[in-house]
This record gives C-alpha cells, sequence and structure tokens, in this order.
C-alpha cells in the first residue's frame, strides 16, 4: 500500500489515534478480513450492503460501549457462522502502541464482552478507554434531532463515558431501580420503607447522572463556540427537572427534592405504569447558535450540517477530556451536501486530527480525499478488500 | 462421547458457580483419571458435608454445629452485628479478622425484578436480635451494588425503631489504592466521607 500523510496533532495539540491494522473473525458479513493502513484517513467505497459500515461497527466497538448500531451481542456473529465473533487491532495513540481485541465466545443471552489488551484479558471496557477513543456520524443519526428524546439522551451519555467512566453504570443502577419502583407500584401494596430505599437510590444516582450529563453538555457547547468552520454552530444544553433542581442549588438539595417527588408521586406513577420524574425524561435541546433555530425545526439540509459540526464538536470535546483526539467514524456522511460543503466536510474532519475513516457507495462524493487517504474498494466476494 | 456416567458428572460440575461446561469435563476427567488421589478423597469430603453441616438457626452462618462456631464464642463482642448478604462475605470478614462482634446472614438482597422480597430474607431474625439487651450496633455490611444499597437503607429505616446504633461500611480509597487510578465516583465518595486524622 502506498503511504499517505501521517497524523498530525489536533486543533487542541492533542496527539490523534489511530488503527494500523484491524483483523475481523466472523463478524457480519466477514469471516475473516484483513487490512493494514498506514494513513491519516481510510476510504471505504464499495456498492450497498457490501460490508463498509460493519467494518466502521468493528471499529466502534473497540472502545467502550455497544457500538454505532447499538447491537446486542447475539445479532454481531456471522449468519451462519459459529455463533462467536471477535474484532482485533493495532492502535496508536499518545501511549503508544498497543492490540486491542473484543469479541464473544458463541454468545447466550446475558453473555458479556471480552475484552483484550495487549494479549491480556481485560477487566470490563474502560481498559479499551486509555487506548482509542472514537466518534461517529452514521445515516441512523440524522434523525437525532427529530426523534425521541432517548437518542438524544443516549448520544450525550456516550459524551459523559469518556470523562466519567462511571457514567454508564450510573445510567444503568438507576433505571435498574426504577424499573423495581415500578414493579412495586404496579403491584400495589408494596412495603413502604422498600420504596423509600428505592426512592433514595433512584435520587442520588439520578441526580450525579443529571450532573454529569449536564457537564458533558457544558463541555460539547464549549467545543462548539470554538474553531473555524463551513459548518452551523450549534449551542447545547440539557433540560428537565433535574437539571433545573441542580441549577438552584447544591446536590443534596436536589436529591431530597427528587426523593421528595418520587414519594409524592407512587400512586400516580403506579396508576399510569411510567415515572414521570426524573432524569429519564431529560432532553438534549440543540439550536443553531447564529438564528437561534431549533435544530428539530431545520430543513433536512440544515439539520445535517447541524449534526456534522456537532460530531466535530465532540471529537473536540474528547479530544480535550481525554488528551487524545479520537478516531472519527463517518458512515455515508457526504450525501447530503454540496461540493463545497464536502470539501469543507473532509478539511475541517482531518484538521480534528484523529485517523478519518469514510464509507460511501458513490466514490465521487469521496472525491475531495483523493491522494490523502488509502482507498479499500470492497467487493461482493466480502472477505477480501482491494486496496488501491 | 462419554459414558452416560460421566455425562452427567459432567452436567453436575457446569451447574456448579464458576464452572462452565468446557472446565466442567477438564475436573471431570482430573477426578476420574485419579481415583485414589482425587476423587475418593472428594466424595468422602462431600458425603462429610451432606452429614455434619448444618445452617446456623441464630445467623444464618454454615457450620458443624448448631448454634456456630461464632454464635457459641463467648470472647466475641456480643454488642456489636454484622449484617451480610451471603456466608461468603462473613467468611471474607474471618479472613480479615478485623470484626470481632457476631454476624447475621441475610441470604440475599431485595429485588423486586428477582421477587426477592422482605420476607424472603433473614430480616425478622434481624430485627429480634437487634432488639435484644446489650447489643448497641449494627454494621449494614451489604455490597456496594444498586440492591445491596437498596437492602442496606430498608434495614436502616427497619431497625430505627430498635434504638441500635445502625453504621454501614466505608466507601471509598481502597487500601493500597492511587488516586490517579481511582473512578470518579469512588473519588468523590472518599472525599465525601473523609475522617478527622487520629493523634
Amino acid at each position: 500500500m502506498r503511504r499517505q500523510p501521517r497524523l498530525a496533532p489536533g486543533p487542541d495539540r492533542a496527539a490523534g489515534c489511530a488503527l494500523r491494522r484491524l483483523t475481523l473473525t466472523n463478524f457480519r458479513s466477514y469471516g475473516d478480513f484483513r487490512l493494514e493502513t498506514e494513513a491519516a484517513a481510510v476510504v471505504l467505497t464499495g456498492p450497498n450492503g457490501v460490508g463498509k459500515t460493519n467494518i466502521l461497527e468493528a471499529i466502534s466497538l473497540l472502545t467502550p460501549g455497544r457500538g454505532l448500531r447499538g447491537a446486542r451481542l447475539q445479532a454481531i456473529g456471522r449468519r451462519d457462522g459459529p455463533g462467536g465473533w471477535a474484532a482485533a487491532a493495532t492502535v496508536e495513540g499518545p501511549l503508544g502502541t498497543a492490540m486491542l481485541g473484543v469479541g464473544a465466545d458463541a454468545v447466550q443471552d446475558g453473555s458479556s464482552r471480552k475484552v483484550q489488551v495487549d494479549g491480556e484479558p481485560a477487566k470490563g471496557q474502560t481498559a479499551l478507554a486509555e487506548r482509542l477513543a472514537a466518534v461517529w456520524l452514521t445515516p441512523q443519526m440524522d434523525r437525532l434531532f427529530v426523534d425521541g428524546a432517548d437518542e438524544r439522551r443516549r448520544y450525550l451519555d456516550r459524551l459523559a463515558a469518556t470523562f466519567d467512566p462511571a457514567h454508564i453504570g450510573r445510567t444503568t443502577a438507576y433505571r435498574n431501580a426504577m424499573r423495581q419502583r415500578l414493579a412495586l407500584l404496579k403491584e400495589g401494596g408494596a412495603d413502604a420503607r422498600w420504596l423509600d430505599a428505592l426512592e433514595a437510590e433512584m435520587a442520588a444516582r439520578g441526580v450525579a447522572v443529571a450532573a454529569a450529563r449536564a457537564e458533558a453538555a457544558h463541555r460539547l457547547d464549549h467545543a462548539a463556540a470554538d474553531g473555524v468552520t463551513a459548518f452551523p454552530r450549534a449551542a447545547v444544553q440539557v433540560v428537565g427537572l433535574v437539571e433545573d433542581l441542580l441549577a438552584d442549588g447544591p446536590a443534596l438539595r436536589a436529591e431530597d427534592a427528587l426523593r421528595a417527588r418520587l414519594a409524592a408521586d407512587r400512586r400516580r406513577d403506579g396508576d399510569a405504569g411510567v415515572t414521570d420524574a426524573g432524569p429519564h425524561r431529560s432532553d438534549m435541546a440543540v439550536v443553531d447558535r447564529a438564528s437561534g433555530m431549533a435544530a428539530a425545526d431545520g430543513s433536512t439540509g440544515e439539520q445535517k450540517a447541524l449534526l456534522v459540526s456537532l460530531t466535530f464538536a465532540a471529537a473536540r470535546m474528547v479530544a480535550r477530556a481525554i488528551g487524545m483526539a479520537p478516531l472519527l467514524l463517518l458512515d455515508e456522511a457526504a450525501a447530503h451536501f454540496d461540493p463545497v460543503r464536502r470539501d469543507a466536510l473532509f478539511d475541517e474532519a482531518l484538521a480534528l486530527g484523529g485517523q478519518l475513516w469514510v464509507s460511501g457507495a458513490d466514490a465521487g462524493q469521496l472525491a475531495p480525499l483523493s491522494g490523502r487517504a488509502d482507498w479499500l474498494t470492497l467487493g461482493q466476494s466480502g472477505d477480501r478488500a482491494i486496496i488501491t | 462421547m462419554p459414558a452416560p456416567a460421566v455425562e452427567r458428572l459432567i452436567q453436575q460440575l457446569a451447574r456448579l458457580p464458576g464452572l462452565g461446561p468446557r472446565s466442567a469435563r477438564r475436573a471431570a476427567l482430573h477426578l476420574i483419571q485419579r481415583p485414589e488421589a482425587a476423587l475418593s478423597p472428594l466424595l468422602r469430603a462431600l458425603a462429610d458435608v451432606q452429614d455434619t453441616v448444618r445452617t446456623c438457626s441464630q445467623c444464618g452462618n454454615i457450620d458443624g454445629r448448631d448454634p456456630c462456631e461464632i454464635c457459641r464464642d463467648p470472647e466475641r463482642d456480643a454488642t456489636a452485628l454484622c449484617v451480610v448478604e451471603r456466608v461468603g462475605d462473613l467468611w471474607a470478614f474471618e479472613r480479615a479478622g478485623a470484626f470481632r462482634g457476631r454476624y447475621h446472614v441475610l441470604g440475599g438482597v431485595l429485588s423486586a425484578l428477582d421477587g426477592v422480597r422482605p420476607e424472603d430474607l433473614a430480616i425478622d431474625g434481624l430485627i429480634r436480635r437487634a432488639s435484644a439487651p446489650g447489643l448497641t450496633e449494627v454494621v449494614l455490611a451489604t455490597n456496594a451494588t444498586l440492591d445491596g444499597q437498596t437492602t442496606a437503607h430498608y434495614l436502616a429505616e427497619r431497625l430505627a425503631p430498635t434504638g441500635v446504633a445502625v453504621t454501614r461500611l466505608a466507601h471509598g480509597m481502597p487500601v493500597g489504592g492511587e488516586l490517579d487510578y481511582l473512578d470518579d465516583g469512588t473519588l468523590a465518595t472518599a472525599l465525601r466521607l473523609r475522617r478527622p486524622i487520629e493523634r
């Protein structure tokens, strides 16, 4: 493969991370796939359904979380394969070179992802976060501003986890306590002291979740205000009851107030079968910083431009938080843009400092990266990538 | 294919915590290939356990006698009671040798989703023991998980009318831990629960 430009420090001088080798075993459409690259950018092209996004997903799974598709482990193994799967990579970053591996044995319900760092099993996924970070933009995110608040909270949760790895555990514990409380309320006649105990846990963890999200939104908003860009700048904040409580006073008072609200809502929540108050009802509000227009009110093109701007801001935010410019994974990101915006998209993406991975069925739309990236043309044969 | 008897052994071993089918097969082979050194002693140990080991009717510990050695030991501090989820937690305290009072094993933690309710745990026995004269402190040593903490909170409310002092294990810096490696939640808890240095 011919040599392409190596990574340069990002705008905040955080060293970028990059994949140098990727190996997939029984992963989605791939039985046995391997690629190597030294470039600052990699372009994946080929017809629809050939497995471009699968490669981006594999890379995203080498960072904490459930990857860019949010898939369950059971869904990842190759169809008609043995059930297990693996993705491994050699990565370069500020801490040097590391070998990361993730995968699962023949997967059953409840089994967890196996993680290896430098050939040794790692406990949990946080070991991955020290070596690799990634920010992505996929076509599924095109409706981020118009779909339900769930997706926006998940988006913010992923960002919060980059500087607070315990955040995901707290959100899981909060939801677990909420489900237990609702189960007791729906049964009726539950021990009030048991409900007290669950509501105390919900309040403590819920306020911590809201505080971490508020911090993530603040950092994202700050990063969105920076830099020279051809895309509209976003303004970001989290809105909701718990955020209001946190804005009005210290966290302990917010916990007391949330606990009191939950206690007062028992009958209503039990009857409705939903919990009315808590950080699970909060939302990430995004507006165009210049016009003040809510992102959801913009045209498809305006929303896409704002989403690109938000993605770049997230990459800057992550770089500042962990001192390492993340990989940027862009799946069919150029589709809605004119040639001028396309040039800007790739120029700005490369300037962020982390390795850039771009996929697209229409190679013509990716032409601005010509001469600046390794090009991989994926054929229908599946396992073999033709590198040009 | 293993003989049916061997297959049954593998299936039984695979049901044990921490053993999957592969490790169960290895363990079964190990036992079969070493009948004198491994299989016979294991059979005797299992029979001994079946014949002699029982659950302590006072604290829920597992022992050869009822009440157990700890409950019968007059040297134990009768003013302090440590509440644990399971017998394995009691053993952990005993290994550490840091607690000289007596124990109370709950038998699990509250979980509405798993159908574990207050009446499924040894809570009534705990309230009775906490109400006994002479007891001054109950230490809630449940795990720092959601269900462990919910159970501790619930027990604190149930124990309040007894008037006994209710404490729980501290959360924070592990012994030998380095600040740089602590997660934010542990660090924040350790700071919130800081203590004056004893002189």
